[in-house]
């Protein structure tokens, strides 16, 4: 079994879906933070049977939750302080997002207006769907990341 | 400062004073036709629409304004390369409010978002026509002197049709409606209208042939049935005198029913129904410039006393 050592200062992000933690990584873009970044695939989990697991050495600020939020909920944020977990944060869907993901829909005025910021915004939370804000193109993360 | 962009974008109460404004316009054309004296209408329309641009230039000018535009892309500064965003910002400074057409969906919502006049969506794409939606509600509650308490027949292309679609979210706001939706199997309703019937309680039943629910029904919006929706031309040919109206379907109906259609109309609708006092679709367009009309001042906050 692989031992990763404990974070002084950081989040640990939980329960992500086996092998989706580069997908997150890439989405938090955490590859231009300058700090210490564990990426652990495939542990052992009572709950997933397998999960990744991301831990990063950096202020908390420094993490967008939405971004977080729309690719998956059920991610488990715990906060570190001292080594210690001082927080678990409950993501919740973000009633908008912008830039995250790009509409397809080539019928979209953000096909051709440059610069155009990609807007998706919550339609129905149950459902779990989102629609883009100029053309109303469906998007449901959980069919994307699941 | 307001836009419009989606049939919803309205409260049903802003609707029914909308609708008051429309037909006090109807009764009393003189009392308005100075309102917009020294305004000015720009139509940008980047793909050709005679009758809408026709509509709007008209509603314009029967309230003493001016209208200046362009009517297809070519003729624009789209044709250079000028993106909507900055063509709205020169329009802006030209005028005082601004009807937009455009191929893709969604471009006179980012010509909102960096106007500093109102913008009405006359059309993007396949996603909203609002002011075609709102002149088939003028048209139901004018003369039927009530939006709710009906059974409305939509007949024709209903998978592909966004009059209709949009026709159906905005009439699923008012109270007592049943909708029965006449199509061939290829061109149903899609499952997100049906869906979200189901889910609202809303009664709907879906039937292949227009004269088997002729007599049910208090209106009956058709629309065309184009051959190139068809995968083979058999089937086309199979179920296309379906969805004809003809005297002797309207034979069938109620003597109260009223047939409308948002134009132009190719062959569903036989010329021998034309005078029938039933047939209000061209009636159903001058209702279109009532209505443009009374938006025109809503949205510049002309109030007439």
């Amino acid at each position: 079994m692989l031992n990763v050592g404990k974070i002084e200062e950081g989040f640990v992000l939980d329960h992500i879906k086996a092998g989706k933690s580069l997908d997150i990584y890439d989405h938090l873009q955490l590859d231009k933070l300058d700090c210490t970044v564990a990426i652990i695939k495939n542990a052992r989990s009572n709950k997933m049977a397998k999960k990744d697991i991301l831990k990063v050495e950096c202020d908390i600020d420094m993490l967008d939750l939405d971004v977080l939020a729309f690719i998956d909920h059920n991610i488990t944020v715990n906060v570190i302080k001292n080594g210690e977990i001082v927080e678990k944060k409950e993501l919740t869907l973000p009633r908008q997002i912008r830039n995250v993901i790009h509409c397809h829909n080539p019928r979209c005025i953000t096909s051709i207006e440059q610069e155009l910021p990609h807007i998706f915004y919550l339609a129905d939370a149950k459902k779990e769907i989102y629609r883009c804000r100029y053309c109303d193109e469906k998007y449901m993360p959980s069919a994307k990341w699941s | 400062m307001r836009h419009l962009m989606s049939p919803l974008d309205f409260t049903t109460d802003e609707l029914d004073r909308l609708f008051d404004l429309a037909n006090d316009i109807e009764r009393n054309p003189a009392g308005y036709a100075h309102a917009c004296d020294g305004k000015i209408l720009a139509t940008c329309f980047y793909e050709p629409s005679t009758r809408t641009r026709l509509s709007f230039e008209s509603a314009m000018t029967r309230l003493g304004g001016r209208v200046m535009g362009f009517a297809d892309a070519a003729s624009s500064s789209a044709a250079k390369g000028e993106s909507v965003s900055d063509t709205i910002r020169v329009i802006s400074c030209y005028a005082d409010i601004c009807a937009m057409r455009h191929p893709k969906e969604g471009a006179p919502m980012v010509a909102a978002e960096k106007s500093r006049i109102p913008v009405i969506n006359a059309g993007d794409g396949g996603h909203h026509h609002p002011t075609q939606t709102l002149t088939d509600l003028l048209t139901i509650r004018s003369l039927k002197g009530r939006l709710g308490g009906f059974t409305i027949g939509l007949c024709g292309d209903l998978k592909f049709g966004r009059t209709v679609h949009s026709l159906i979210n905005a009439l699923v706001r008012y109270e007592n409606i049943r909708f029965i939706f006449i199509s061939p199997e290829e061109l149903r309703v899609p499952d997100y209208v049906t869906d979200m019937l189901k889910e609202k309680g809303i009664p709907y039943k879906e039937v292949i042939r227009l004269e088997n629910v002729m007599p049910e029904l208090d209106l009956l919006y058709m629309t065309r049935v184009q051959k190139e929706r068809f995968f083979n031309e058999e089937d086309y040919v199979r179920l296309k005198d379906f969805y004809i109206l003809n005297a002797d379907r309207m034979s069938l109906a109620k003597e109260d029913m009223l047939v409308l259609h948002p134009l132009p109309r190719v062959n569903e609708i036989s010329v021998e129904v034309d005078d029938d006092p039933r047939a209000v679709y061209f009636r159903q367009a001058q209702y279109g410039v009532y209505v443009r009309m009374a938006l025109i001042l809503t949205l510049l906050e002309i109030q007439v006393s």
